[in-house]
């Protein structure tokens, strides 16, 4: 069995975002960017699977600055492949545009189930695994979580809210939304990335095509802040707050 | 403007975001149609407020299968002809939405806060951006966030027409088994007066045993957001926001929860909320009552210490 992860880098939300002068997007020259944790979890998903039933697992993401150390990264920590996709264009305009350059590089290989993140961050278009899964024409289950994959075919709890969830089997080739591996996403020392920098390679794959986006952004701007919190200077001012609610005697 | 307002239903109940989806049509595009997939004819009693229900109809619709509600969704809209369709911006309504998107070749706009005949606003990034996204094409699907309109608004006694659409057959790669029932909670966050709520900021597993400590001395329980519990540090029962529960305390203290939209989702409606970041800018201050900035280890230490 083959298992295809796709992954994308999504804007690092601790850091300040700032947008760029034509008010329209982030600017990339001012903007952390770092793997989409959702990916990360479809990651461990994938070798979960490969640790208990010995697939091949592969890992694709459009290249883009800081991609390099991320696909590393999935090499030590046991993926078989980590291949760079290539288009003409620097940037891809969204997930619709991310989904056909995705979809015009699985065409070129063998795979039996794609894990891709449940969500980025940075979603404006669609979930990336859905569209994705249109385009290729293989079943999709979204919001994923308790996935196990023996003969040709996965069960997999899909969420809903309330903590409410249905089991569903879906048959491969096929396409889950990672929400969350059964387990956490393992640890892997720098000092073995750095080994594996230096022993393996990344594929490059390049794909030819227009990727255009179904829409675009006309303009980007910070929600306006409403009053928001009455802020507290420390410790005390909160006990009294506590004390005034009645919570604390 | 024709909407198409596609309704969500669980255990039989239409779900809110349906009533807010309806006000929201009501307001940016003068009404709505309504898709119903699976329910029952209870549902429509509370339906005043929409035109025309078009429902699908076959055999194996109660129970929702991805790829066979995308199926009959195709054939609603080629049916009842909107330029807008409306999903909740939900588990179900993501898939529904993606899919019809790269498949019908229709624009999306996702997690929309507001919406007009000429585009909608796209909540981004964690809630720190707004997209304002250009719709122009004749069809055009949005997501719609929780809270972008008030369902009482878009619920109305009546009895609209219904219009029957053929469900497509199954295509048999995807089989709905069973659903799952949540698991049995050690503490019911939903009935608690003042939660204690933990969020990624609690940086390590030890950061629980801080927020238990603190929740015994206030008479509160302990309640997350979602990394807490994929991280299988708290269980699943104890999660606040979009996949788990909707709470509302009188008293809700949030340490190192940053205010995903997600979150906020559950825990908007507690009478006083209180947060403590390290992060000045972070989204939960625009919702909190108050908030204090700073370390929640040597906050939560020096409050035990006044307690005790």
């Amino acid at each position: 069995m083959h298992v295809v992860v796709i992954a994308k880098r999504v804007p690092d939300l601790v850091e300040d975002l700032v947008i760029d002068s034509e008010g329209r997007a982030l600017d990339p020259d001012e903007t952390e960017y770092k793997l989409n944790e959702f990916d990360d979890q479809a990651l461990e998903q994938a070798l979960l699977i490969k640790d208990a039933h010995g697939c091949k697992v592969s890992v694709l993401m459009h290249d883009a600055d800081g991609v390099d150390k991320i696909l590393y990264t999935a090499l030590a920590k046991g993926a078989d492949s980590a291949i760079k996709v290539c288009t003409d264009a620097e940037e891809l305009d969204g997930n619709f545009a991310l989904a056909q350059a995705m979809a015009a590089a699985l065409g070129t290989l063998d795979y039996d189930l794609v894990l891709t993140g449940v969500q980025g961050a940075d979603d404006r278009d669609g979930q990336l695994g859905p569209l994705l899964a249109s385009l290729l024409d293989v079943p999709c289950v979204n919001v994923a979580s308790g996935v196990s994959a023996a003969d040709g075919a996965v069960t997999v709890h899909k969420e809903y809210s309330g903590g409410k969830m249905a089991r569903f089997s879906m048959a491969l080739p096929g396409l889950l939304g990672i929400q969350a591996a059964a387990q956490s996403p393992r640890y892997v020392p720098v000092s073995k990335v750095r080994a594996v920098q230096k022993e393996a390679s990344l594929q490059e794959l390049e794909v030819e095509g227009d990727f255009e986006p179904l829409s675009r952004v006309a303009a980007m701007s910070a929600p306006e802040q409403s009053a928001g919190a009455k802020m507290l200077g420390g410790a005390p001012e909160l006990l009294a707050l506590l004390k005034e609610q009645g919570v604390v005697s | 403007m024709k909407a198409l307002v596609v309704a969500e239903h669980l255990g039989g109940k239409l779900a809110e975001i349906t009533f807010e989806m309806i006000a929201l049509a009501q307001q940016s595009f003068g009404g709505c149609d309504l898709a119903l997939i699976g329910g029952d004819d209870s549902m429509l009693a509370e339906l005043g407020a929409v035109g025309t229900v078009y429902r699908a109809e076959g055999a194996g619709l109660e129970h929702y299968e991805p790829e066979r509600y995308t199926d009959c969704l195709a054939a609603i809209i080629e049916a009842a002809a909107p330029a807008r369709v409306c999903f909740g911006h939900t588990s179900m309504g993501m898939d529904l939405a993606s899919s019809l998107s790269a498949r019908l070749k229709a624009p999306l706009a996702n997690a929309c806060i507001a919406a007009d005949t000429s585009g909608a606003t796209s909540r981004i990034l964690g809630g720190k951006m707004n997209a304002q996204v250009a719709l122009d094409g004749e069809l055009a699907l949005l997501t719609i966030a929780s809270g972008a309109a008030s369902a009482a608004d878009g619920r109305l006694a009546g009895s609209p027409a219904t219009n029957s659409v053929a469900a497509p057959p199954e295509r048999g790669r995807i089989r709905f088994e069973a659903m799952v029932e949540p698991e049995a909670a050690d503490v019911d966050i939903t009935t608690q007066e003042v939660l204690v709520a933990i969020g990624r900021g609690i940086g390590n597993q030890e950061g629980v045993e801080t927020a238990q400590e603190l929740a015994n001395a206030l008479g509160a329980a302990v309640a997350a957001s979602r990394p807490i519990i994929d991280a299988g540090w708290l269980p699943k029962s104890r999660q606040v926001g979009k996949s788990g529960l909707s709470v509302t305390p009188k008293l809700y203290l949030a340490l190192g929860i940053s205010g995903a939209p997600e979150h906020l989702e559950g825990m908007r409606g507690s009478a006083t909320i209180v947060a403590v970041n390290t992060d000045a800018n972070a989204p939960i201050f625009q919702v909190a009552d108050y908030g204090l900035v700073g370390d929640l280890y040597e906050v939560c230490e020096e409050l035990m210490e006044e307690i005790e």
